[in-house]
């Protein structure tokens, strides 16, 4: 039993630290910091800097552009990266499908999508969620039928992620009807530029426009755009939802937003003094902290036991930890920095291009009530608390 | 990093556990807790000739020179089987005031006794009015000579009731709650002026109240310099707090695993209850509090060598605010999913849950660390 970082490992700490202070671009920090959406152009910008110096993909294998460091160093590069802050790598290309095309694609698919996945040149949606298949994701509808060297798609896609962005949509289809419901799904790429495809944006409570409606009306997809075989795409579909844990507990970024609510806490007044200096205050945030330095070892635990056994790719069903506390924590931390600006949270700061309005003062505190509200989303995607739950206690307690 | 143990420790886990399995289930030890001193002498044997009470202490003064991570290993074991031997009060506490306090000499002179399991130690320092405060000190010692003179009342001295050297704390000097004036004195449990009256606390273990009138304490029985024993208390109390950690991992173990044995074989309705899903997700509950107290021991483990006083001393007050939260979760859950049977005397999942809200009350409760820490600057920054 080690239980401290090793020399070697903490050089590496300190080589990522110093290039994320070198190279990322300062207005997308700040952005970060204030809790502000990133755009495109900021993604794009930060992708490609992490690219060039071989870092825009490290868990891929070093074939595909991957940087061949053990489990541990990639955690704390993702721990570094979240802390610094600066933005983690779009999940959808480098997480989600990438992984899905270098382990069940084949060599065209490789060569075509995976570089420009790790350059961001194509730009990545997920079409999982349906309107009637959410927490039961496999009584999904959307359909594809062969004709010829094609599928036509018809169906709808809901909950997806900065599709307005997006080059390309990864898919799960029904190409059989008639067998078990996850025995007759397909995973299928489609480009989002194709005849017959419409997003059209769901507005959050936030006020946000993060997530869309992905309607394919008669699309017609190349048949060499499926990934493996047909229908077998829920095999594809639970591998790549099982890659999902090396980010899922944010324990990096946890950290970086406790350091914000120290931040602003100690500029709010609240009785005459910092709010930082009142004891309910101060232990509201202990808690929070105590609750994420137990996740941070919890994650190191599954880091470790990947490091020593291999990561096998197969999701550790102990891991759905990680998710039930990273949410609960992300979620708590919000909750506190709206509790933070207080009344200064109420006003709705509305972004209206070309407007000339002043903003409301503190224009920090704009993002605060916002930011809460978004992320109560944390504990519903992914697979929902209670889904983890549910999977806790048949894989891991036998019941 | 590598959370596994190592083969030495592997071997020290199991053959302790098989141990416990043989000599300890739950029947043995109410036959154990019916004797006259409430543990069993037999047992206090094994464990010294398995080398448990010479673990911690260094190789150089007769110990095995292991690491918190054995102490760990030992305490985890040790709450599995509830069992009610002082190894706490004597290797832990007393022997955490020999390791950091004592000099040469008076190591030399007590180690190999604790280490064979001749001697019984005690650290009497809490007080009526003390509560959790570390600084806060009634019992007076006065210059006597070249000695000291003790009076005062101690409260709860964990293993006091069968102590053969009692360390006790008392005010050389200062206000009650002042950090300096405070010294630690090695005291026989039957010099004259010292009497105690010993207990069972609610879970079974045993304490005492000890009351000092006039004790005489010669040169040879003061523990370091006579006003500085707060740092000793502090570094005793702090490695205190991760064994405490590490024994209640090993309770709510059994709070985890009795309860899902019995989620799977009562059956109401017509099938087991474990089929229920709000009762699945309860134990969820536990399985996941569980997981994170074993993850703050093992940050407790990490710092309870430190020599960084303010940096350990947040880690303990995270680990005892997190495990006093997770343990209350884990016990009440434990009882009500066992329903009425959780309730009774003879059932076995009663007595972890008494024991983990004893610990809870060992050292500083939930809300008292999460108070200090909060007085503190953080965990991350």
């Amino acid at each position: 039993m080690e239980l401290r970082f090793t020399p070697e490992e903490l050089a590496f700490r300190d080589e990522v630290r110093a290039f994320f202070a070198e190279n990322v671009p300062e207005e997308t920090r700040a952005k970060m910091s204030e809790g502000e959406h990133l755009d495109k152009k900021d993604m794009v910008e930060w992708t490609r800097i992490l690219n060039d110096k071989g870092w825009a993909v490290p868990h891929w294998p070093q074939e595909y552009g991957g940087t061949g460091w053990d489990p541990m160093r990639q955690y704390i590069f993702l721990e570094e990266l979240q802390r610094y802050p600066a933005p983690s790598p779009l999940p959808f290309g480098v997480n989600m499908v990438g992984p899905v095309i270098y382990t069940f694609g084949n060599e065209e698919q490789k060569k075509r999508f995976l570089p420009r996945i790790a350059n961001l040149d194509d730009w990545w949606c997920q079409g999982f969620s349906e309107p009637g298949a959410g927490s039961d994701l496999a009584s999904l509808k959307t359909r594809a039928v062969r004709d010829g060297d094609h599928y036509i798609v018809n169906g709808q896609k809901t909950w997806t992620t900065l599709a307005q962005y997006a080059d390309w949509i990864f898919c799960l289809v029904r190409t059989d009807t008639e067998a078990k419901k996850q025995e007759g799904i397909s995973f299928l790429l489609i480009d989002m530029n194709t005849p017959g495809i419409e997003v059209r944006p769901i507005v959050t409570i936030d006020g946000g426009r993060e997530v869309n409606e992905v309607f394919f009306t008669d699309v017609n997809v190349p048949a060499e755009n499926l990934v493996g075989e047909e229908n077998k795409g829920w095999d594809y579909a639970k591998f790549l939802l099982g890659n999902e844990r090396t980010n899922i507990a944010r324990v990096g970024m946890s950290k970086q937003r406790i350091a914000r609510v120290r931040e602003l806490a100690a500029k709010e007044m609240s009785g005459g003094r910092p709010l930082i200096e009142d004891p309910r205050f101060r232990e509201k945030l202990s808690s929070i902290e105590i609750d994420l330095k137990a996740l941070e070892l919890t994650q190191l635990r599954v880091v470790a036991a990947d490091a020593k056994r291999g990561n096998t790719g197969r999701p550790d069903p102990a891991s759905s930890i990680l998710k039930i506390k990273g949410s609960e924590i992300q979620q708590g931390i919000t909750h506190l920095l709206m509790q933070v600006m207080g009344p200064h949270a109420l006003p709705y700061h509305e972004d209206i291009e070309g407007s000339n309005e002043p903003p409301i003062e503190p224009d920090y505190a704009g993002t605060a009530a916002p930011g809460y509200f978004n992320y109560r989303k944390v504990s519903i995607y992914g697979g929902s608390n209670e889904i983890q739950k549910n999977i806790i206690a048949k894989a891991v307690l036998g019941l | 990093m590598d959370f596994d143990l190592s083969e030495e420790q592997s071997i020290l886990k199991d053959s302790l556990d098989r141990l416990l399995a043989d000599k300890y289930d739950f029947e043995k030890r109410r036959k154990i807790m019916a004797q006259p001193d409430g543990w069993s002498g037999e047992m206090w044997n094994s464990y010294a000739e398995m080398g448990l009470m010479a673990l911690p202490f260094a190789e150089e003064d007769g110990g095995l020179g292991g690491s918190p991570v054995e102490t760990m290993i030992v305490m985890e074991a040790l709450g599995r089987a509830l069992v009610l031997e002082p190894y706490f009060a004597t290797v832990v506490l007393g022997g955490g005031v020999l390791r950091h306090g004592a000099s040469a000499e008076q190591r030399a002179e007590c180690v190999p006794q604790v280490a064979s399991g001749e001697i019984k130690l005690a650290v009497a320092h809490t007080e009526r009015n003390s509560r959790y405060d570390l600084n806060h000190v009634e019992t007076i010692a006065k210059r006597d000579g070249d000695g000291w003179v003790l009076s005062g009342q101690k409260s709860v001295v964990l293993g006091g009731d069968t102590a053969d050297r009692i360390f006790v704390t008392a005010r050389t000097g200062g206000d009650t709650c002042d950090m300096n004036g405070i010294g630690v004195f090695m005291v026989d449990a039957k010099a004259e002026g010292l009497s105690r009256r010993g207990y069972a606390n609610q879970d079974g273990t045993r304490a005492a109240e000890i009351s000092l009138s006039g004790v005489r304490v010669p040169p040879a029985g003061v523990i370091g310099d006579p006003a500085g024993g707060l740092s000793v208390v502090r570094r005793v109390a702090d490695e205190a707090i991760a064994a405490l950690s590490a024994e209640a991992i090993g309770v709510m173990e059994k709070l985890h695993s009795l309860t899902l044995e019995y989620l799977k074989v009562r059956k109401q309705f017509g099938v087991p209850i474990g089929a229920f899903q709000v009762l699945q997700h309860k134990a969820v509950d536990i399985f996941v509090a569980l997981e994170q107290a074993r993850s703050i021991t093992l940050y407790a483990t990490m710092m309870a060598d430190s020599d960084d006083e303010d940096e350990r001393g947040r880690a303990m007050n995270a680990a005892k605010a997190e495990i006093g939260r997770a343990g209350k979760l884990a016990g009440e859950n434990a009882i009500q999913l066992h329903g009425g049977v959780g309730m009774t005397m003879e059932y076995a999942i009663g007595h972890y849950f008494k024991r983990m809200t004893a610990i809870d009350l060992t050292f500083g409760d939930h809300d008292h660390h999460l108070q200090r820490l909060a007085e503190r600057s953080g965990l991350f920054s």
